[in-house]
């Protein structure tokens, strides 16, 4: 017997790889405001699910390839001149809508769409384990390898031309790796709530930053603190986890934004 | 030997050409100004000589390795994130903290290394985005508008530093500005822009080209009064945009 045989380790170690992994990430999507770009694509993995179990593929697979789509089809229509806010909002809410009907199609298959809608962290088995670590490392390893590129093309497009970094590109390189964050957090939150674990734990990590870096460690520390109090009360009142989660989050974010001012005011 | 060579540049803009057919030489050591009123594309010629906007016809080719220190016109840093003067002039590359000591010495604001760039105050920002750009030991200056926002003093303040930095470093300097008297009082040439080049030439020579007057005579009469005193004709302002233009 492994620690791994536990279902409580198991899922602490799933919601620790998310929360780190998604901990950075969160930090440019508040920084570039696109927290309701998190948002839509996230609602669009719905579909995803439904058609991987439709074309009976792997329901990781189908995500990642929806979630990749529709973040180009809002780049590509935001360049149109739609505004950004509209397309999300458009975005979000019908690609939600779609991925149920869809899935309602599927006769034959059970699908628990709640598992999908809100995660089901204690569910989490030895290979789904592996799946988030590997993702969380992939994505890890990708921002930690394009930090400096990332920052430049996010404080500005034409500084980052003339250093010779294609803004477009490292465009690209988040928008996939939110890609694989919210694939591999599908089963840990679920859709309706991974863009929290993205923006709550960067945005209690604000008031105490100085410097970037500083921003997305303190960021992991949240989140891997709202991860594992999360699982931690939820076991202990039996309510659901993942909401759990985002309620530690949240109250995270209350007492930072509470002492913040006070702590830039003594500086 | 030249460190930029535009010939027939062509961009277009969202299916608007911007820019008709400019070409544009920039060799070592020169200071050069574009003028033009707004919407005359200046801004774009600066940004396609960084790359940063693609061209629909011509070329520019640029001296191999050449190091372009960029300052763009605005900058927004949003407030969520967070950011020290220091960190910021070590992106993307970091550099020394004597050279970033020096660039910020030569920018004029030796005490803000340690302030965040969303609290500098709109001259403080404008002389960091100088340093970073200078810590390139750049061959090419490139200031997009780079006072606006600054009082008259700030902005003769700014420029007498680019002077003494292109005295200090050789560096050649392309830039835009709206500031006509301290501009062309600095520079070794001007380039007349609307479209497509309307004329260029030594600050003296284009002050009394009637392109130039045809654009900025009615509105400017203080700042040409530096170079011609006397105003027997006017245009309408901005209303003969296409004067001269090939077509």
């Amino acid at each position: 017997m492994t620690i791994f045989d536990s279902f409580l380790i198991r899922a602490a170690l799933a919601g620790l790889g998310v929360a780190i992994a998604a901990a950075p990430l969160g930090c440019f999507v508040v920084w570039r405001r696109m927290a309701y770009f998190g948002d839509a694509t996230a609602h669009a993995a719905i579909l995803g699910v439904a058609l991987a179990l439709a074309l009976n593929i792997s329901v990781m697979l189908g995500v990642l390839t929806v979630v990749l789509l529709a973040a180009t089809l809002v780049s590509t229509l935001s360049n149109q001149g739609f505004a950004m806010d509209t397309l999300l909002g458009v975005m979000a809410h019908s690609a939600l809508a779609i991925g149920l009907v869809a899935v309602s199609f599927l006769s034959g298959v059970r699908v628990d769409l709640m598992a999908y809608l809100f995660g089901d962290i204690l569910a989490v088995g030895k290979i789904d384990l592996a799946v988030i670590w590997v993702g969380a490392i992939f994505v890890l390893a990708l921002v930690g390898w394009r930090w400096s590129a990332l920052l430049t093309a996010t404080l500005n497009t034409d500084l980052a031309h003339a250093s010779g970094i294609d803004p477009k590109r490292e465009q690209l390189i988040l928008t996939i790796a939110l890609a694989i964050v919210i694939a591999v957090a599908i089963k840990v939150v679920g859709v309706l709530l991974i863009a929290s674990l993205l923006v709550i734990p960067a945005a209690a990590a604000r008031p105490f930053s100085t410097t970037p870096e500083r921003m997305a460690v303190l960021a992991m520390a949240v989140g891997a603190f709202s991860a594992l109090g999360g699982l931690y009360l939820a076991f202990q009142f039996d309510t659901p986890t993942g909401p759990t989660i985002v309620c530690v989050a949240a109250a995270c974010f209350a007492l930072a934004s509470l002492f913040g001012s006070i702590y830039s005011k003594t500086r | 030997m030249s460190l930029v060579e535009a010939k027939h540049l062509s961009v277009s803009l969202a299916g608007a050409e911007v820019l008709h057919g400019v070409d544009l030489t920039l060799t070592a050591g020169e200071i050069v100004t574009v003028v033009g009123p707004n919407g005359s594309g200046k801004s774009t010629l600066l940004r396609s000589i960084i790359g940063a906007v693609p061209l629909s016809h011509g070329t520019i080719s640029t001296k191999p390795g050449l190091r372009i220190g960029y300052v763009p016109q605005k900058l927004h840093i949003d407030p969520t994130l967070p950011i020290t003067v220091t960190r910021f002039l070590g992106l993307p590359k970091p550099s020394a903290p004597s050279d970033i000591e020096a660039a910020l010495d030569r920018a004029g604001v030796p005490d803000l290394k340690e302030r965040q760039m969303a609290r500098l105050s709109g001259g403080q920002f404008q002389r960091v985005l100088l340093a970073r750009a200078l810590l390139s030991n750049p061959e090419l200056l490139i200031l997009d508008e780079a006072t606006q926002g600054l009082d008259q003093t700030g902005s003769a303040a700014f420029y007498a530093q680019i002077e003494a930095i292109r005295t200090e470093l050789g560096c050649a300097i392309l830039m835009v500005s709206h500031e006509l008297h301290v501009v062309m009082a600095a520079s070794d040439r001007v380039i007349c822009l609307n479209g497509h080049v309307c004329c260029e030439g030594a600050p003296e020579q284009v002050a009394s080209a009637p392109e130039y007057r045809a654009l900025f005579g009615s509105g400017t009469q203080g700042a040409l009064a530096l170079y011609r005193h006397e105003h027997n004709h006017s245009h309408d302002h901005g209303e003969n945009r296409d004067h001269g233009a090939p077509k």
